[in-house]
């Protein structure tokens, strides 16, 4: 099996990410996780309350196998903000991973293309492997590839929408012109919807509430797991065109036409 | 000595670095990430690092995120 991705520094068999939040408890999500056999999870910062036993996701979370823990800068609102979530985060994880994810508006949760770019180039240059969170745009992607980014998360909606590969046009044009892995992040719903993205040409896909929020998150672990890997070996193998007129696949010979 | 942790004040008698401050918290330093009047602090300086009276501090701490 030699169909790893690479990101960064690292290669990864998985081409499923996956988000820790809106779990109903942590076992619950250190066992889909191990279900879906991802090997980079996304967290997220906040202040250590001590009146609350702690509930600590580093230590589970990096006891399984290959797993690498990628912060995310999410609150920051502008790039200043998102380079001392990632200088924060660096210090937890002690790698150099990161998710870039700006967004200011808490209704639709679009990430902010110019901080986003600003904030790339300030996170890069302190030595980081930047995954931003973007809007499904051609042109930002590229940008944010020609300044060294990682990869790409261009969205399929709108986070926690659940409204699958809403942006699928753009998707497909982005994964067209990118020298950089392509990963759709936000809006995947089912195993479906992630399967298609991956015949599209994705190169991974990062799913959090699809998992969180299903009513059996670690059975849906796996059902991603397998979708995934098909989605990836259907493209792969090459789809077949399809064809305005029917072509038939069984012989339509003659030998039950009645003789005259 | 008084500090403003995560934005409450806090009282502290033990001595005066990071480190000694997050053990009498009963906080695990590994899980943590410091920053003191707004700078962060390097993992390996915790033990180091000596606090004034009226620092603000903040500890921070993975959660769950997308």
């Amino acid at each position: 099996m030699t169909d790893t991705l690479r990101i960064g520094d690292r290669d990864f068999d998985s081409r499923l990410l996956v988000g820790t939040g809106k779990y109903s408890n942590s076992s619950v999500m250190l066992e889909s996780i191990k279900a879906s056999k991802s090997q980079l999870a996304t967290v997220a910062l906040r202040r250590f309350n001590p009146d609350l036993p702690s509930d600590d996701l580093y230590g589970p979370l990096s006891k399984i196998e290959g797993m690498t823990i990628m912060p995310n800068t999410s609150g920051a609102m502008t790039a200043k903000e998102a380079l001392r979530v990632a200088l924060l985060g660096r210090e937890l994880s002690g790698s150099n991973f990161v998710k870039l994810e700006i967004h200011p508006n808490p209704h639709h949760l679009m990430p902010d293309p110019i901080e986003t770019y600003e904030g790339a180039k300030l996170l890069i240059k302190e030595g980081f492997f930047v995954l931003p969170y973007m809007p499904a745009d051609p042109v930002l992607a590229k940008r944010l590839e020609e300044i060294g980014c990682a990869a790409v998360m261009p969205l399929g909606a709108a986070i926690g929408s659940g409204k699958g590969l809403s942006t699928s046009g753009m998707l497909k044009i982005i994964i067209r012109e990118s020298n950089i892995p392509v990963i759709v992040d936000a809006g995947l719903r089912s195993p479906a919807e992630a399967c298609a993205a991956m015949e599209l040409g994705c190169d991974a896909v990062l799913v959090n509430s699809a998992l969180a929020a299903a009513e059996d998150p670690v059975a849906m672990g796996r059902a991603f797991a397998k979708a995934v890997e098909a989605g990836r070996e259907a493209r792969l193998a090459g789809i077949m065109r399809t064809s305005n007129h029917a072509v038939a696949t069984s012989p339509l010979t003659s030998f039950l036409t009645e003789e005259k | 000595m008084e500090f403003t942790v995560n934005g409450n004040p806090y009282q502290h008698n033990g001595e005066g670095t990071i480190l000694s401050l997050l053990e009498s918290m009963g906080v695990d330093p590994a899980k943590v990430a410091i920053v003191v009047n707004d700078a962060i602090i390097k993992r390996e300086t915790l033990d180091s690092v000596e606090l004034a009276n009226g620092d603000q501090i903040e500890i921070i701490t993975f959660a769950g995120g997308g």
